[in-house]
């Protein structure tokens, strides 16, 4: 098990504008689930996905079920949503570690 | 040339459009809050979005601020967060003592050590918000070189002294607060800054307060809306006529070296150290506010 397990619900961000709200929970052994919504679904749809899946396999996560609903966030939204929201579901509190999320930017 | 801090704009730290557009409307320093205007339970997601934020947006040249928790609420974690993204200066809240300087001090500089930047390199603003600490303003003020000014927080403070803010009537309320703070930024060789106006809609109010700070000696002040901006610039930037001063006292003085002579005078006034002093700083506005001067 990796660091970050999803040990419950996780949930960051919410439904203004620019923003994406992200609901993530454990899904053992059946891979990434993300259920989208978004305005912007047709042109960007694949890109919010991917950026998604990408954190999370940055952060070791494997099973996982998502409920995303996007209201036009940037990447960098999308990203921190989605740190934020393993976070939280990982039940991490404090102590975070600072120099492994930097690491993910590069 | 001397950096402007006419205005920091207070930008919530959870909303990203506004992380996106702070860079769009022209104030100098640009102050990220994850303090007071964060509720307890989003401070853990708005400090992930405040570092992506930084770590994505090229804010230019504008200085960039973060008014972190205190260290017992989160401000550890803001401070790891915060240096690492390169956040310019780090904004204490609710400062006491010098005491509370250096321990935070202590954590940025772990923090720099840990990432690798250099040491040194993020400067600090302390908030000064309660009586204890405009008696302690002077000791505050010199307690740190990282210290590039202190500021007032006139919300904490009022209420603290048992009164609240009379804007109506001089804020007379905070006349000591505010002298003991630019007494001491001036004394310590560091910006002062004013507080907040909370009105949005009482431009002509904010114009009065500004150049009544202004005429006590402040830098400039903290704004909480991008309308309040060039109310505040403009009074902060010098006059066509200050700037055609300024020019004639230069060139007068410059004349007297040339010629050898000591004391000169200007339309029948003499000119002294602290009159060229004044002159060379409205020129040093002037230009950093973008105002072309003309070499000769």
């Amino acid at each position: 098990m990796g660091k970050y397990e999803i040990k419950g619900q996780g949930i960051a961000g919410t439904l203004e504008s620019s923003d994406i709200q992200i609901i993530i929970d454990q899904n053992p052994g059946a891979g990434i689930e993300i259920s989208l919504k978004s305005d912007v679904e047709k042109q960007y749809g694949r890109q919010i996905r991917a950026t998604i899946e990408k954190t999370l396999k940055k952060m070791g996560i494997t099973d996982a079920k998502l409920i995303v609903v996007d209201k036009g966030a940037l990447d960098c939204t999308i990203v921190a949503r989605t740190i934020a929201a393993v976070h939280r579901a990982a039940g991490i509190t404090e102590k975070y570690d600072w120099e492994e999320i930097d690491s993910w930017n590069v | 040339m001397e950096r402007l801090r006419r205005t920091m704009m207070f930008v919530p730290a959870s909303n990203p459009g506004m992380l996106r557009d702070a860079i769009l409307y022209g104030a100098d320093s640009i102050m990220f809050d994850l303090e007071d205007s964060i509720s307890l339970r989003e401070k853990d997601t708005s400090r992930f979005l405040l570092y992506q934020a930084l770590k994505t947006f090229d804010y230019s040249s504008t200085e960039t601020v973060v008014r972190i928790n205190s260290l017992d609420a989160g401000g550890v974690e803001d401070i790891h967060a915060m240096v690492r993204a390169g956040i310019d200066c780090i904004r204490l809240p609710k400062t006491t003592c010098a005491q509370d300087v250096l321990d935070a001090e202590s954590v940025i500089l772990e923090a720099e050590k840990k990432c690798g930047r250099e040491v040194g390199s993020t400067k600090m603003l302390a908030a000064i918000e309660d009586p204890m600490g405009v008696l302690n303003a002077l000791s505050i003020a010199q307690s740190s070189k990282r210290l590039i000014g202190i500021a007032l927080g006139s919300e904490d403070y009022v209420t603290a002294m048992k009164t609240r803010r009379y804007s109506d009537r001089n804020s007379e309320e905070i006349f000591f607060a505010r002298s003991m703070i630019v007494h001491a930024a001036r004394a310590a060789g560091i910006a002062a800054l004013d507080t907040v106006f909370s009105d949005v809609n009482d431009m002509e109010t904010l114009r009065k307060e500004t150049e009544f700070i202004k005429q006590l000696g402040f830098d400039g002040k903290s704004v909480i809306n991008p309308r309040q901006i060039p109310v505040v610039n403009k009074v902060y930037t010098p006059t066509e006529k200050e700037i055609s001063n300024a020019l004639d006292v230069i060139h007068a003085i410059e004349e007297a070296n040339r010629r050898g002579s000591g004391v000169i005078a200007l339309n029948g006034k003499m000119i002294d150290k602290p009159i060229v002093e004044r002159a060379e700083r409205i020129l040093a506005l002037a230009k950093a506010a973008g105002i072309k001067i003309p070499e000769n």
